[in-house]
């Protein structure tokens, strides 16, 4: 038994400890908005945070997530509604969508080091998330306007 | 204004019923036959009448309910076809909900989302269900307050009698509206009165994506569902020779390896039926990790699988195909290709006397252009979800097509089509790729043998190596030129690996006296399949690139050059069916020219390329401005100008044309699919190389043509052009012409040199 914390909860789950985090997420915890797209580190779509830290979960050991602290797209705020997530509406960003939820944790580990990013810290930031559907200016846009939400204390209705 | 052309024609019906527990539905039903213009690549499609189908529900307590008919995979359908049943039924969008139905494709039409049709096929239908429902809650309104019908006004879901001071919501009025006749050919709103169409409306299912909920097929959960992984030959042109699974059925999780075929000897393949490999060989788990793992144990022996005969029921009959067993590599298809770009070929068109006016030319320009395979790289892989018993069977999942896909199914599985219910998932992308069912197929044969639900889940090595990419093309322009420098003679000869990608009565077609248009094609067992904008990606790249090198060789301004064109095509225009408008072509690249600042010195300082293409019932023009950052050549920003008659949703298709941009940009620049011996060489992100956060313009400005005409699509034809625009910036920006898709591969070469 392997005992994790995803989004503030415990979780005991019996899996092999070299399972990658992305499916002990997905098949046995039933938190889906974490998604596969490679499996192998280039994409980006399985993100999520590890202390705060942006992980891809596919290559990630879920023996390695023990006694740390996993954020899931679930539990990145209460009420769906961190500056990121009411950016992302507000500009709305998503096509297909498939993307988006690693998009999204990839930047809020950007934000929460850094509440003024520059074009670059962006651009280094989001390299590694691809997005087929090319959504990436809205991307760049809603990052910027989640950085002034919350630099300012702005709050988009 | 004349009218868009419409090459579909059909029948419409409205059915109205009282709800349980009140209120009103409104079913609607159309015949629709499609005439699509742009023949999905390698297949005939169905010549058949479809039935469209969805419902307006109305409930007392004023909740409104359109049920969305048509698959989602990015374009917004689910939020700019109910926007369309709102407008005309006068309701307030905040108080719609946007149901994606049951999706049984018997009782709810061919579902299918390709060739850009989704908003074409339904526009009439659902503005004519929306208008029905609000004359019959008119009408019960009048009946209630016992007042004429004419007196009464509708505002955002609110019935008012302006003289007696009453008002209602529509709610209030939805039970007795069931009980009102449907009105016959129900009066449509003045485009002019628009409120919710054209004005922008946000993504109904937004808050559900950022906030990870299950919508996608890979998502999906089904009580004691299992996992299954097909394990295919490592090459196009092999088969399965014998396997042992010992090891494999040892590992944890590990229900059953087994093999088995797709389809028997000579079945016949529907149009997107089209199988690339036929034997499965099937890993069945508990879940997706322990497959994936437990594959890697399995001890496969490959043979080559020689030509294979296959039997194609398409729309002109059965045909026999021979598919060629050689393990090909990209070297001697390229070979091939050169070889066969001199024989013969077919003839698509001709206008005057080309051979003539080649012969007097005072100059000849002769170009080739060539480009890859492209793999579709959904960001979601291939996946589905099937129950399969002996009386029924139950597929969820992600899929552009069902439509086309359950008589297959209906065959393989030998269940009546009404025993099989197709059920539809947000898409994570499709651009062609899910309009072909054979994952379905898979999935569904691989329930029936387990006796169990199970979802098939292909890796992203599986969906890259698996084929139906978009094909490997070629084509020889070449223009004449008088000695007074006018253009005489134009003539395109284009082929590929498996199919040429030439449209010939597409522009320039109609704007030359002597034009020939040629093709021919090289089989292969590399499936193809749709790829956003089915060859005209191609076209668009080469001939567009093309133009640009006629109108310097005539030293003409290039967007002069074809706005020269194409006032020929409209005043005088040379043979029968050119297939394009040509004042509209002319609209957006004025547009572009305007809105990008053409002329202006203050953008001397980019390396500009422009191209315009027309596809889809859609006109395209971009200018793309290119810099050199760190020494390479980058796009900054581009302006695009957009045709496609009434924009129903202007920021979600605002974002669908930049999306189309970027997904442009980084097929040309680095988009392509090699094979050795046989294999694809590239079989995931780190091989295949996609447009990344960076390399993306930091500007793309839209601007859409305002005119009243029906609207058309938007999901492919802004994409073609950008080809062409690249490699024209390209040459600005480098001083050397790029022939070879990807571009990257010569800016390679050059940096080295
Ligand atoms: S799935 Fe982890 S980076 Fe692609
Ligand atoms: S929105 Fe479709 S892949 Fe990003």
């Amino acid at each position: 038994m392997i005992t994790l914390n995803i989004n503030k909860k415990n979780y005991n789950v019996d899996v092999d400890p070299e399972t990658p985090l992305l499916w002990v997420l997905r098949d046995v915890i039933n938190l889906v908005g974490t998604k596969y797209g490679c499996g192998v580190a280039q994409c980006g779509a399985c993100v999520v945070h590890l202390n705060g830290e942006a992980v891809r979960s596919c290559v990630t050991k879920v023996s390695r997530a023990v006694g740390q602290k996993v954020v899931t797209i679930e539990g990145l705020s209460e009420k769906n509604d961190h500056p990121l997530q009411k950016a992302w509406i507000e500009l709305d960003v998503p096509q297909c969508g498939y993307c988006q939820s690693g998009q999204i944790m990839s930047a809020a580990a950007l934000l929460r080091e850094n509440k003024n990013p520059t074009e670059k810290d962006i651009d280094a930031a989001m390299a590694g998330n691809i997005c087929r559907c090319g959504t990436y200016l809205r991307i760049r846009k809603a990052i910027q306007l989640a950085a002034e939400m919350q630099r300012k204390g702005i709050k988009i209705p | 204004m004349e009218n868009a052309k419409t090459n579909y024609s059909r029948r419409s019906f409205l059915k109205s019923s009282a709800l349980v527990g009140g209120g009103l539905m409104i079913s609607f039903s159309s015949l629709a036959k499609l005439g699509l213009d742009d023949k999905v690549s390698g297949v005939d499609l169905p010549d058949q009448w479809y039935e469209l189908t969805g419902y307006i529900k109305i409930t007392p307590d004023n909740l409104i309910k359109i049920l969305n008919p048509n698959p989602e995979f990015g374009q917004n359908v689910m939020t700019s076809l109910p926007m369309i049943v709102a407008e005309e039924l006068e309701a307030d969008w905040k108080n719609v909900v946007v149901e994606m139905g049951p999706h049984d494709n018997v009782k709810f039409g061919p579902q299918f989302t390709g060739g850009s049709n989704s908003v074409r096929m339904y526009w009439k239908l659902l503005r004519e269900a929306g208008s029905a429902a609000r004359h019959m809650l008119l009408e019960a309104a009048a009946q209630t307050w016992s007042v004429p019908v004419e007196e009464l006004t509708t505002k955002a879901g609110m019935i008012y009698h302006e003289k007696s001071g009453k008002s209602g919501t529509y709610g209030s009025f939805a039970s007795k509206a069931s009980t009102i006749p449907i009105p016959k050919g129900p009066k449509l709103k003045d485009v002019k009165d628009f409120k919710v169409v054209r004005s922008s409306q946000k993504n109904v299912e937004g808050l559900k994506i950022v906030s990870g909920q299950p919508l996608f097929g890979l998502d999906y959960k089904h009580e004691g569902m299992l996992i299954a992984m097909i394990h295919h030959p490592p090459a196009f042109g092999m088969k399965l020779k014998s396997f042992d699974a010992a090891q494999t059925l040892k590992m944890p999780g590990i229900i059953d390896v087994f093999s088995q075929k797709l389809y028997e000897e000579g079945f016949e393949l529907g149009g997107f039926d089209t199988r690339t490999f036929n034997d499965l060989l099937v890993v069945v788990g508990k879940t997706t990790w322990e497959v994936i793992n437990a594959r890697k144990k399995l001890v496969v022996e490959w043979e080559p699988a020689g030509d294979i005969k296959e039997t194609v029921a398409g729309r002109d009959g059965k045909r026999e195909v021979v598919v060629p067993g050689e393990l090909e590599n990209t070297s001697t298809q390229l070979a091939k290709m050169k070889e066969h770009a001199n024989k013969p070929a077919q003839q698509l068109r001709k206008d005057g006397d080309p051979e003539t006016a080649f012969k007097n030319a005072a100059q000849i320009i002769e170009r080739t252009y060539t480009a890859p395979f492209l793999a579709h790289n959904c960001m979601e892989p291939m996946n589905f979800f099937a129950h399969v018993t002996d009386e029924k069977a139950l597929l969820v999942g992600p899929l552009q097509a069902p439509g086309w896909t359950k008589p297959t199914l209906s065959k393989l599985l030998k269940l009546p089509a009404d025993k099989i219910e197709i059920q539809m998932t947000r898409m994570g992308g499709g651009f062609g790729l899910r309009a072909y069912g054979h994952y379905l197929s898979e999935a569904a044969l691989i329930s029936k043998k387990i006796k169990a639900p199970v979802k098939l889940v292909y890796t992203r090595e599986d969906d890259m190596t698996y084929g139906i990419y978009r094909p490997m093309y070629t084509a020889t322009y070449r223009a004449a030129l008088d000695a007074n420098k006018n253009l005489i003679a134009f003539h395109v000869k284009g082929g590929g690996i498996p199919e040429h990608p030439i449209h010939a009565n597409r522009f320039p077609a109609g704007a030359v006296d002597n034009y020939l248009a040629e093709g021919w094609q090289i089989p292969s067992n590399i499936t193809i399949g749709a790829f956003r904008a089915p060859r005209s990606n191609f076209n668009a790249a080469a001939e567009q690139s093309f133009l640009d090198e006629i109108a310097e060789a005539m030293g003409k301004d290039p967007i002069d050059f074809r706005l020269e064109l194409l006032k020929r095509a409209k005043e005088n225009p040379v043979g029968e069916n050119n297939d394009y408008n040509a004042d509209r072509y002319a609209g957006v690249l004025k547009l572009v020219k305007e809105k990008s600042g053409w002329n202006k010195p203050e953008n001397k300082k980019y390396s500009r390329g422009v191209a315009s293409y027309f596809c889809h019932n859609s006109y395209a023009a971009h200018v793309v401005d290119m810099i050199k950052r760190d020494g390479q050549p980058y796009v900054e920003r581009v302006f695009s100008a957009i045709d496609c008659g009434i924009v129903v949703n202007p920021d979600a298709a605002t974002n669908m044309v930049e999306g189309a941009v970027v997904d442009g940009i980084g097929n040309a620049l680095y988009g392509g699919l090699t094979h050795k011996d046989g294999a694809a060489v590239q079989n995931n992100f780190n091989r295949y190389r996609m447009i990344r956060f960076h390399e993306a313009p930091k500007k793309i400005d839209v601007h859409f043509v305002q005119n009243d005409l029906d609207p058309t699509g938007l999901g492919e034809p802004p994409f073609p052009p950008v080809f062409g625009a690249v490699a024209n910036a390209l040459y600005k920006n480098t001083g050397e012409r790029f022939y070879e898709q990807p571009y990257n591969l010569q800016l390679n070469k050059t940096s080295r040199a």
